[in-house]
């Protein structure tokens, strides 16, 4: 029992001895040391950034990619149209956190100047988040003044509209079919005679025009709660386009569950986005991966650098503990405690460090911030330890070349 | 009659076509002061080395405290050398980062386990307790050297070795370090310095002389001892 006792105190004062040659050598040699603290501090610093940048490159760039417009289309299956309580689901099943923009549309046409068109009833903030590519001339429209509508440019450059004039739409009402005016009543009576079999007209002013390049240009945009009471329908969309974070392996399992947990829609990813994104998000973290290696390397040389030159520096304190009777191991763990703890100061100073640079770039470059990956403390500081250590082994291992006789006496 | 502490018996050392010690034959008893003096190249230094543990003979063979040391490999050498020598360097060789105390309890670290206390009673022993928290670079020449004695002696060793202890000291400090041999040697301590300096050469109470890797003179100073230590160390510590 004594004995027991007596070697945990000599164990524990021999501890305290080594701990106290370690932090004496690191804090009174702290200016000798700042070169190497600075090599890891640098090398940590730059690893642990990209790290955070390599798990967030597939959110920022998923949301980047979100400016080219919806990755996923939700039709209904069959003949039905979606309803607002299956919309409601859909949103619920995607969740809040994954949705960059949910625009349901339902399409009706009208006519103007006795000319058919078509109106797009959606929700206009939805459909800008989905669609920031669009080129509006004017300004989005939105629920708050439902009579300022979006004609696509096509549109507009028939009917010689621009931004600001007024034009009138006319249609029949969901559930009736359209009759065409006679020939033989004035056009006051033909009117009349729409009103009774539940016809509608509305005017509109032009908030904005639209150019895409693409189908777009051929609508106008209206706000669907407005054209649902225009028509006297409830809520029906024809589709949902939707804005999700997510790659091609998350939208394809994101499709499953939809088709499985509701069978009424029929969920289809835009291939030609998420595989773009996917290719690029590939060679991205490829090449993270690929500077990190390299930096990785550099900061081991530059290790390995440091500690030669430090042991080199520090051959007589060597020869003297060695003269003093230290055995090799015993320096050499000293030495390598040292380099253990400037693995944890230069890997403690770059996890920080490193998260500020990732901030940096992201908001340079994404123009968002960046989450913070708290493993990535443990991670860093152990990683940078066992670099430091791995590249202090062969300098350290000299310490057993070290004669005290010779270097002592200074031949 | 006083105990063998080490025999040298027909001790060699050769580097190549250098014969630095040529069939050395010495034999100290505990408790001896002795001091070894000679030109530069008489081998002086290959002389402390082997006795410190630091070297082997290339012949002869190494008594010290009863074990043969010449053919001992590195490893044993530094755990004989560890728990049985105190070494004193000409350069001081305090480790830089380290307090006066920190300094006595490497060489306790190395060897058992290191009590600051101790340590601390052994600076007080060469008069530096109130400078124990000082780092090497706070400390005078002779007040480093001083801390040097403390860690040679903080293990209790059966010989002090000094190499050159008072070159780099001013006469004072001189004087300083040579009282404190005589203390130790009062002690009981068996001293052995190699020096330059004939007045610490003079001190000892037997002293040798190399040249040529040859011992040509082994002088008994018993007679003169006495005398020499109060001229030279003046009981200053």
């Amino acid at each position: 029992m004594a004995n027991n006792t007596e070697k945990r105190n000599r164990h524990g004062s021999r501890r305290k001895m080594y701990i106290r040659m370690v932090a004496g050598s690191l804090i009174r040699r702290a200016s000798r040391l700042i070169i190497a603290v600075l090599a890891i501090a640098i090398g940590a610093t730059i690893l642990s950034g990209l790290v955070t940048i390599y798990y967030d490159i597939p959110e920022q760039l998923g949301r980047e990619f979100r400016s080219y417009g919806a990755n996923l289309i939700v039709l209904p299956r069959g003949e039905s149209k979606i309803t607002r309580e299956t919309l409601q689901k859909l949103r619920g099943l995607i969740g809040d956190e994954k949705i960059v923009g949910m625009a349901p549309y339902r399409y009706q046409t009208v006519k103007i100047n006795e000319q058919p068109y078509i109106i797009a009833g959606t929700d206009l903030t939805e459909a800008e988040k989905n669609s920031p590519f669009w080129y509006v001339e004017g300004s989005w429209g939105n629920s708050a003044d439902v009579s300022q509508v979006m004609t696509g440019h096509e549109i507009a450059q028939t009917l010689g509209l621009k931004l600001g004039d007024t034009f009138m739409v006319q249609g029949v009402k969901y559930g009736h079919h359209a009759e065409a005016s006679r020939q033989d009543l004035s056009a006051e009576e033909n009117q009349k005679r729409d009103s009774a079999r539940q016809n509608f007209h509305r005017n509109f002013t032009v908030k904005g025009i639209v150019s895409t390049g693409g189908a777009e240009e051929g609508f106008i945009f209206a706000d669907i709660d407005m054209l649902d009471e225009l028509i006297g329908d409830t809520f029906r969309a024809d589709v949902i386009e939707c804005s999700i974070v997510a790659d091609a392996e998350e939208l394809s399992a994101l499709s499953e569950r939809i088709e499985n947990e509701i069978p009424e829609l029929m969920p289809r990813a835009v291939r030609r986005l998420t595989q773009s994104q996917d290719i690029v998000l590939g060679k991205l973290q490829a090449l993270v991966l690929l500077v990190t290696v390299v930096v990785l390397i550099i900061t081991m040389i530059s290790v390995y650098t440091t500690m030669t030159a430090m042991i080199a520096e520090r051959r007589r304190e060597i020869a003297l503990k060695k003269a003093l009777g230290a055995e090799n191991r015993l320096v050499m763990g000293e030495l390598l405690g040292e380099g253990v703890m400037l693995g944890f100061i230069g890997g403690a100073l770059g996890v920080f460090l490193g998260f500020e640079f990732a901030l940096r770039v992201s908001l340079n470059v994404f123009g968002r911030g960046i989450n913070f990956q708290p493993v990535l403390i443990p991670a860093t500081i152990a990683i940078f330890i066992i670099i430091t250590v791995t590249a202090s082994i062969i300098p350290v291992r000299r310490v057993m070349d070290i004669h005290p006789a010779i270097v002592l006496k200074g031949e | 009659m006083p105990k063998t502490i080490l025999q040298l018996q027909n001790v060699s050392k050769i580097y190549g076509n250098l014969k630095a010690l040529a069939d050395i034959n010495l034999s100290v008893n505990a408790g001896d002061w002795l001091s070894i003096m000679g030109p530069s190249g008489s081998g002086k230094t290959t002389m402390i080395n082997i006795i410190g543990c630091m070297d082997t003979p290339s012949t002869g063979s190494v008594i010290l405290d009863g074990t043969d040391i010449s053919k001992e490999n590195a490893a044993n050498l530094t755990r004989i050398r560890r728990d049985k020598i105190g070494l004193i360097f000409q350069q001081f060789h305090l480790i830089s980062y380290l307090t006066a105390v920190e300094n006595v309890m490497v060489a306790q670290y190395y060897h058992s386990m290191p009590d600051e206390e101790e340590a601390l009673e052994a600076l007080a022993k060469v008069g530096l307790a109130d400078r124990a928290n000082h780092l090497p670079a706070q400390l005078s020449g002779g007040e480093q050297q001083r801390v040097c004695i403390a860690r040679a002696l903080i293990n209790s060793p059966q010989i002090l070795l000094g190499d050159e202890p008072t070159g780099n000291l001013d006469e004072e400090n001189e004087g300083i370090v040579v009282d404190i041999f005589r203390r130790l040697h009062e002690e009981g301590v068996t001293i052995i310095v190699v020096t330059h300096d004939p007045e610490v050469g003079d001190v000892a109470q037997r002293k040798i002389i190399l040249e040529h890797g040859r011992i040509v003179d082994d002088i008994d100073q018993s007679a003169t001892f006495g005398e020499a230590l109060r001229l030279k160390g003046k009981g200053r510590v």
